[in-house]
């Protein structure tokens, strides 16, 4: 029978009650006694020297508080890039200026060249339009080839080249070229990885507050992780020690992870509230969302696969294009590298493993992580490299891959990490169970008989996940650690506040983590409650992204629970009068070993708070525990997806007619969120597949600015919900954190874009068709230009 | 927005004279002209509400003809046009439900959007749009992408469409906007048989003669296998080229046939 409480139940989703009653609380509810209103003035050109900015005009309307220009951020510190890397030669990469208001050039659409401040939104928006900007017109950067080559107009005058790093990674060349030179046969394909705007429903918001009193500055802000958003704005942009600055992310609506990275938008209002003594508040349209938010993605790879006469991968060798956009965003530096060349290897035992990265900068919107980050980019080269080569050999591409597995663990890759556990055979097997292929012969006469196509596409991932063990990731170039926080505050009557340094923005952790702790203490899960998202409440933490708050920060939160219930032992112990080696907790009571004496959780805690009959000897009054916790690996999520697709020839539509997933994220807390997370991962992943595109032209102007021409998925782009089946029964707990999870919230963007892919061009090569490649999205006149090209 | 002043006459004839104060400009759903003034890509100096007129609402039908009032919502035509369900169903397909609450048919025909559904619908029936001045036949109406024979602060206050034999719209959906990438509306009447084509051409919404021809002969799918539209003077963007677009035209003419006969 399903638990109906703590680990392994799916108690409904606490927060949802709020959410769907409109009585959330984000950051744009968030309104301080005498807020002013900010508009930046952004860019329309992609690339341009700044002549001049008169702000003469615009400054004498009413309602203008102040205006600001970059030249009211001098001796202020840029926005930072959080992640070091290092060339091939052995030098850093090449890292530019970030200021918070353009200084001397545009660099792309979007690029804040000045800030209002008013009374109101519309006077800022008046005075802005007044502004007298001056911008001679230079070429914009947005081919990563292109920009490239010798001569290329610079995106930053003062670097040498377009080029941030040209990064390699993994097996010696010398070895690798042996391998292919010593191979049966070899798979090329060239791809693209489409640019993604996150888009999540809530568009971003800060609200800059300061009190002079205390010199205190309060940053609202629609943020994932608001410890690190007070770490890089305060230490190296604004210059504000920790015990000044508070950084509260409250309801926040998605984040993909677009709201991880510290954004010039909320330096500006932190700062502008003490320049103008006076909060300041921003919202973010859907338009400036889409010129302003970093983007995802965009990667341009040229991938190889050596194999044997007996079909056996040798060696693999990649060459990436990662667009980093005008400037390096937070985590930008470190998706096309260690977030991705370290899964090159996938779920396989080749040998020889090379990777290859130039990152290039590019007058277009800065790139960061999205979803996956790195990871779905690594899997999308892979699958559909394997799927090529499979159809080169004539070989059964789910034979191919069962073929050459890793079948035992720990297993160490040529590119650098180590896989504790896992089972793909086992999600393969669950995987062909749930997709019913003995019948896709029947279902593909079927849909041709209607003059339709039909594919079936499989897709196997790894994704490293709970990042991340701060020692590997510093000497990799991260300049933070990345371990997480939790402090659990035991109150008198028994009731729990756990304050978590993980960040809840859609994910379910109000649900989650009091599930285990309620599991972990016998208690009711209603008597507890998690904090997050203020750094004035909580000790510490590094935030929510890499599918890491359960396996990081809820570890953290399971060793402070274990504090809690040795200091509790000893309290009972004293009550009980027995030894504290024999205090047993089950079930909200506290017993001695062998006898019917016990003492309750409640009667416990409120010795605790009015220790009159108390060890105060021995231990201190209060029960409240904080600890730290360092994943001592990554966590190693794999999975195994098929989908099937019905092409409509003449058209070029797409349609998928069954999702399959099955996925191994080792122990599961709660089911019906693990459900949901994979649902919502697949349907992003189908969404990059099929739909959608943030494209630039030559001119470096975003195309696709707009709900209009960027195609986000809906429903009715998914199979109902009877075919879009999301199973995690196969199980091989992660070996090294206690709760043996691996995380979920990434793995349905990873594994599904090749999924689609492979079956759309299974479909293309069905009857007399064989197209042999195909770029994402997968959109209707791409699938007909690729037929009848 | 700038701002603006709004009036809220409940006749034509007070909605005229407000249209006549300098740039005075008329309000239908506001589903095209409130994001333009979101944009601050508009800037009217007084909007004039139609949506108080009820004498330009509702849909009624006699004499092999309905006739639509020119403020009347997409849902409404929906529900109540059944008596011509191939425009019925044009305005069930129209956007979201908060959309087809709110847009109006006359806001759309004044719009002429290029990839807009209703003009396909009045073009392919050979409707008469209805205005506080004038009857105007579709043939004269329709003057290329967002261009209208309707003069500065002529109102539609009314569409009446013949009721055709049989009629079918296809409407293939950008992706993004689902607005039309390709829409073909089919209408066969007694003594003919008219195609309308709209998201296809630069010039806006067109007939497609060869393929009326065609089809006035012979109703059925097959007697336009032998035809075929140029991609030249076909809109090219992110989700199609004119190519594309071109061969969708058939491919549509040829369902819109097929769901008609
Ligand atoms: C999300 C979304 C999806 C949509 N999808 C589609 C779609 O699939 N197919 C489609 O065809 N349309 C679509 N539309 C457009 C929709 O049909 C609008 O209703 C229509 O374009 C404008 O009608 P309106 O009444 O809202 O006019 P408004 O926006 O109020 O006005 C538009 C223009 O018409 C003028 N005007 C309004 N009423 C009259 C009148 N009676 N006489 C003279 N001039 C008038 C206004 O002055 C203005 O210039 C969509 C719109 C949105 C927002």
């Amino acid at each position: 029978m399903p638990k109906d409480h703590g680990i392994g139940a799916s108690p409904k989703r606490r927060e949802d009650v709020r959410f769907l009653t409109g009585t959330g609380n984000y950051t744009d509810d968030i309104n301080v006694y005498g807020q002013a209103y900010v508009y930046f003035l952004r860019s329309d050109m992609a690339h341009g020297n700044i002549k001049n900015i008169d702000t003469s005009a615009a400054e004498a309307m009413s309602g203008v508080v102040k205006i600001f220009t970059g030249a009211d951020f001098e001796g202020v510190g840029g926005i930072p890039c959080g992640w070091e890397i290092t060339d091939k030669n052995g030098d850093a990469m090449q890292e530019p200026a970030h200021p918070v208001l353009a200084i001397g050039k545009v660099r792309h659409v979007g690029d804040p060249i000045a800030a209002v401040v008013a009374d109101s939104l519309e006077e800022a928006r008046n005075a802005a339009e007044a502004i007298d900007v001056d911008i001679e017109e230079l070429p914009a950067v947005v081919d990563m080839k292109a920009a490239l080559e010798d001569g290329a107009t610079k995106v930053h005058d003062d670097l040498t080249s377009n080029l941030c790093y040209d990064w390699q990674f993994g097996t010696e060349t010398a070895d690798v070229d042996a391998a292919f030179a010593g191979a049966a046969h070899v798979t090329t394909l060239e791809l693209t990885n489409n640019r993604l705007v996150a888009n999540p429903m809530e568009p971003r918001v800060a609200v800059g507050d300061y009190n002079r009193a205390g010199d205190h500055s309060t940053l609202h802000t629609t943020s994932q992780n608001p410890h690190v958003i007070r770490l890089l704005m305060g230490a190296f942009v604004l210059g504000i020690p920790e015990h000044k600055l508070t950084v509260v992310a409250p309801d926040v609506g998605g984040g993909f992870g677009t709201k991880i990275f510290h954004y010039a938008e909320e330096a500006f209002v932190t700062f502008a509230a003490k320049a103008c003594n006076r909060a300041v508040k921003w919202t973010s349209s859907r338009s400036e969302a889409f010129m302003s938010d970093a983007h995802g993605r965009d990667h341009v790879s040229k991938i190889e696969l050596a194999l044997d006469a007996d079909n056996n991968f040798v060696g693999l060798r990649t060459d990436t294009y990662a667009n980093m956009g005008a400037y390096l965003s937070t985590f930008a530096s470190s998706v096309p590298t260690w977030l991705h060349g370290t899964l090159m290897a996938g779920n396989y035992k080749t040998p020889a493993v090379q990777v290859n990265v130039k990152a290039v900068f590019t007058t277009t919107v800065p790139v960061d992580a999205y979803r996956g980050a790195g990871r779905p980019e690594a899997t999308y080269q892979l699958e559909r490299l394997i799927d090529k080569a499979a159809r080169e050999l004539s070989v059964d591409p789910m034979a191919l891959r069962r073929q050459n597995f890793i079948t035992s663990f720990p297993y160490a890759t040529p590119v650098a990490v180590e896989y504790d556990t896992g089972d793909y055979n086992a999600t393969m097997d669950k995987m062909e169970e749930l997709m019913d292929f003995p019948g896709f012969a029947a279902r593909r006469a079927a849909s041709e008989a209607k003059g339709m196509l039909r594919g079936r596409g499989v897709n196997c991932f790894i994704e490293a996940c709970g990042i991340a063990p701060s020692n590997l990731v510093g000497q990799l170039g991260a300049r933070a650690g990345l371990y997480d926080a939790a402090t659990v505050r035991v109150n008198a009557t028994g009731s729990i506040s756990v304050m978590v340094g993980a960040h809840s923005h859609g994910q379910g952790h109000e649900t989650v983590f009091p599930q285990v702790v309620a599991e972990m203490l016998g208690i009711d899960e209603g008597m507890i409650d998690i904090v997050h998202g203020d750094t004035s409440k909580i000790p510490f933490g590094m935030g929510t992204y890499g599918s890491r708050s359960l396996a990081v920060c809820g570890s953290a939160m399971v060793r402070a629970t274990e504090k809690i219930i040795n200091k509790a032992k000893k309290i009972a112990a004293h009550l009980l009068e027995a030894s504290e080696g024999d205090i047993e907790l089950k079930d909200g009571q506290f017993s001695v070993a062998g006898t019917d004496k016990s003492v309750a959780w409640g009667d416990v805690t409120l010795a605790a708070y009015v220790p009159h009959n108390y060890p105060l000897e021995d231990i201190e009054p209060g029960l409240e525990e904080t600890a730290f916790y360092d994943p001592a690996n990554f966590t190693y999520p794999a999975g195994a997806y098929a989908c099937e697709v019905e092409v409509d020839p003449e058209t070029g539509k797409v349609t998928i007619e069954k999702f399959v997933s099955a996925d191994d994220f080792g122990n599961v807390v709660n089911p019906m969120i693990v459900e949901g997370q994979v649902h919502g991962g697949i349907a992003q992943g189908i969404g990059q597949a099929l739909l959608e595109n943030c494209a630039y032209d030559e001119n470096g102007q975003l195309l696709s600015a707009s709900y209009m021409d960027y195609a986000m998925p809906r429903a009715d782009d998914l199979p109902h919900m009877a075919n879009y089946v999301v199973d995690h029964s196969c199980q091989t707990p992660c070996t090294h954190n206690p709760l043996g999870v691996k995380g979920c919230g990434e793995a349905g963007a990873i594994g599904s874009p090749p999924t689609v892919v492979n079956a759309v061009l299974d479909a293309l090569n069905s009857g007399n068709h064989d197209v042999e490649h195909i770029d994402m999205p997968v959109s209707p006149s791409r699938v007909w230009e690729a037929m009848n090209g | 927005m700038y701002s603006f002043d709004v009036e809220r006459p409940t006749s034509v004839a007070d909605a005229a004279t407000a249209l006549g104060k300098e740039d005075a400009q008329a309000l239908g759903g506001g589903q095209t002209l409130i994001p333009t003034l979101k944009q601050r890509l508009a800037s009217p100096s007084v909007l004039v509400s139609l949506s108080g007129i009820d004498e330009i609402k509702g849909v009624s039908s006699d004499g092999g003809k309905i006739t639509i009032g020119g403020g009347t919502n997409h849902a409404t035509v929906a529900a109540e046009a059944g008596a011509y369900a191939a425009l019925a169903d044009l305005a069930n397909n129209i956007g979201d439900p908060a959309v087809r609450n709110r847009g109006t048919i006359g806001g759309s025909l004044a719009n002429n959007d290029p990839s807009a559904c209703y003009p396909a619908a009045a073009l392919a029936s050979g409707a008469t749009i209805t205005t506080n001045n004038r009857d105007i036949a579709a043939d004269d109406y329709f003057q290329g992408m967002f261009t209208t024979a309707l003069e500065e602060g002529e109102i539609v206050t009314s569409v009446s469409f013949p009721v055709p034999e049989a009629a079918s719209y296809q409407k293939f959906e950008q992706p993004a906007s689902r607005f039309s990438l390709v829409g073909v509306f089919v209408a066969k009447y007694a003594d003919s048989v008219r195609v309308a084509v709209t998201g296809a051409s630069e010039e806006g919404v067109f007939r497609w003669s060869e393929a009326e021809a065609a089809l006035s002969g012979n109703f059925s799918a097959d007697a336009l296998e032998g035809l075929s539209v140029s991609g030249d003077g076909m809109i090219s963007d992110l989700h199609g080229s004119g190519d594309y677009r071109a061969h969708l035209v058939k491919v549509m003419t040829k369902r819109a046939v097929a769901a008609a006969s």
